[in-house]
């Protein structure tokens, strides 16, 4: 009696969880697999499996090579200067600076603020002529230039944004790793006159490893996640240079209503998460989060 | 002589270290410095967009034509709805599955917890295609519980929780069993008061990140009536509304209101509490 209470009490209180992550999660994955090699069904002609089709016409779809050179430029663009600042960051709120509780919430604040919020406010920074940073780089004899309108500019505009607003999120991971770095070490380093610079190449840095790790993935997976401020700053233009995989996924399915081909752009960044997703089961999680 | 170069290499070095703290003190500058700017134009008439003068006159104004122009109340009340049905919910699923994970034995536990992390990369909103047909099956398009059931059971939540109740004594768990408790009475009596500073850190967490949430709101919502906040400001604010920029700022300042004076407010749990479910 006792034996079988023990195996059903489990499974009942997993029961709403896993009913619900099935239905959202799993089963979706799947059948968006599935649908991928089927045709999309229109009016009163049935899907039909077309097999690798849609994987074919991905190749010649010119759209969607610019959306994952779009998105490789982005994740090597933001990933590395997130990781970067946000470790200056933590460096700087965890060192004995005045006024740090200060700086702390200048750093963070952006990350506390709605994506499309900020998208708004830099819309207006990226203005030509009239926008901030024109009016700021017009000081020192520069021309205007439309940021948001010309092919060369807009993804790296967008970067920017992206880094400003993600930095202090991982300043948080790094603020945490800081503090559990004993100060003994930093004691004795100081005692034997070792530069601060020596000290932070050879020890701080390799300590904070493991969250530079986790912090990258993370970074990685908000670059394929996080679209608003596409949709809200340039609709993926001008002439496509500045959309994501993500944002090409939600119009197809959205405004061409191409639900099959849109299937098929989903598994490819499925693929791509999943190779995440082994890079930190295999190498990363055995070392920082089971104990 | 030896005293003079040492004294000049003080000099030296404490010139290094004035510079260092002034790019540092510059750094925080230039990230707070889009906020300030988003308030002087919310603040100030149209005019003063881009005139900076220490005098410029004081208003209001923004706000009310932003508050008129577009239904924020309810957008607020829209909001406020979606974040507390998902917080309820995510507490409740979470901690079940968290507690099964952490204080039973059972076949197959370490798979099913595997195939519960495999949400921690594959956000809801990125499956959207599948998702807007179930909820459409569902006949729940256009509704605030299908804003939120895709999130209600957060692999984040499970995880966070499982790691905590891991740390309860055992010795808790039988005293209580022993007494005659039943499974949910121990959960209620002895874990949960025990994780909750868990709960503080899962909820801000939770709480921000809904609150910031667009694209899935946006692919599941078409009315008045269910639009939270970010997918009201996206219609708002679209470039071709022809709206003030300071009218935008004010509405951009408004909607992000709560939670930038809960910030203020909560400062130091806040930063905690991201801390927190950062370690794990």
């Amino acid at each position: 009696m006792k034996k079988t209470n023990n195996m059903v009490v489990p499974w009942l209180l997993l029961l709403p969880a896993t009913v619900l992550l099935a239905a959202f999660t799993h089963i979706p994955a799947v059948m968006t697999f599935i649908n991928s090699f089927y045709r999309t069904p229109r009016g009163n002609r049935p899907a039909r499996f077309v097999g690798m089709d849609h994987y074919s016409s991905m190749l010649s779809d010119p759209v969607f090579m610019a959306a994952l050179k779009n998105n490789a430029i982005y994740a090597l663009g933001t990933v590395p200067a997130a990781i970067a600042l946000s470790m200056l960051m933590a460096v700087i709120v965890n060192s004995a600076i005045r006024g740090r509780a200060l700086m702390r919430m200048s750093f963070f604040l952006p990350t506390v603020l709605p994506m499309i919020a900020v998208a708004n406010i830099w819309l207006f920074f990226y203005t030509p002529g009239y926008g901030l940073i024109d009016q700021f780089l017009g000081l020192f004899g520069f021309h205007e230039r439309n940021w948001l309108g010309d092919p060369d500019t807009v993804l790296g505009s967008l970067m920017v944004l992206a880094i400003w607003k993600e930095a202090g999120f991982f300043m948080i991971f790094y603020l945490a790793a800081l503090q559990q770095i004993s100060p003994t070490l930093s004691e004795a380093a100081a005692l034997e006159g070792t530069s601060r610079w020596y000290f932070f190449r050879r020890v701080t840095f390799p300590l904070l490893m493991p969250t530079t790790l986790f912090v990258m993935i993370n970074a990685i997976i908000n670059s394929f996640r996080l679209i608003d401020h596409v949709i809200v700053m340039t609709r993926g233009g001008p002439d496509n240079a500045s959309t994501l995989l993500l944002y090409y996924v939600y119009n197809v399915a959205f405004r061409f209503w191409d639900t099959a081909y849109a299937s098929a752009l989903t598994v490819v960044l499925l693929a791509v998460l999943a190779l995440l997703a082994f890079v930190q089961f295999g190498v990363l999680d055995r070392k920082v989060h089971y104990k | 002589m030896s005293a003079m170069t040492l004294s000049h290499h003080a000099r030296e070095a404490s010139f290094w270290r004035v510079l260092e703290t002034g790019a540092c003190y510059l750094l925080g500058l230039l990230w707070i410095l889009p906020l300030f700017y988003a308030v002087w134009m919310a603040v100030h008439p149209p005019a003063y967009e881009v005139r900076f003068e220490l005098l410029a006159p004081l208003t209001l104004q923004n706000f009310v034509d932003a508050w008129n122009a577009a239904p924020f109340a309810r957008y607020f009340l829209n909001t406020f709805a979606l974040i507390t049905t998902i917080l309820v919910c995510q507490f409740v699923v979470c901690t079940l599955a968290a507690y099964a994970f952490a204080r039973y034995e059972f076949p197959g536990k370490t798979v099913v917890f595997m195939l519960v992390l495999i949400q921690l990369m594959i956000m809801p909103e990125v499956l959207m295609v599948e998702n807007y047909r179930t909820i459409s099956r569902l006949g729940l398009v256009d509704t605030v519980l299908a804003m939120g059931l895709p999130y209600m059971a957060s692999a984040f939540g499970i995880f966070l929780l499982r790691q905590t109740f891991l740390t309860v004594p055992k010795e808790l768990d039988d005293a209580a069993r022993v007494e005659g408790a039943g499974p949910l009475a121990v959960l209620l009596k002895v874990y949960v008061p025990l994780a909750r500073p868990v709960y503080v850190a899962y909820g801000l967490v939770s709480v921000s990140y809904h609150w910031n949430n667009l694209l899935w709101p946006l692919v599941i919502t078409n009315s008045v009536t269910t639009r939270p906040l970010t997918v009201g400001l996206q219609v708002f604010a679209s470039p071709d509304q022809g709206v003030q920029w300071s009218v935008i700022s004010a509405a951009t300042l408004m909607t992000s209101a709560p939670l930038l004076i809960g910030f203020l407010l909560f400062q130091r749990q806040f930063v905690q509490s991201f801390m927190r479910a950062g370690i794990k």
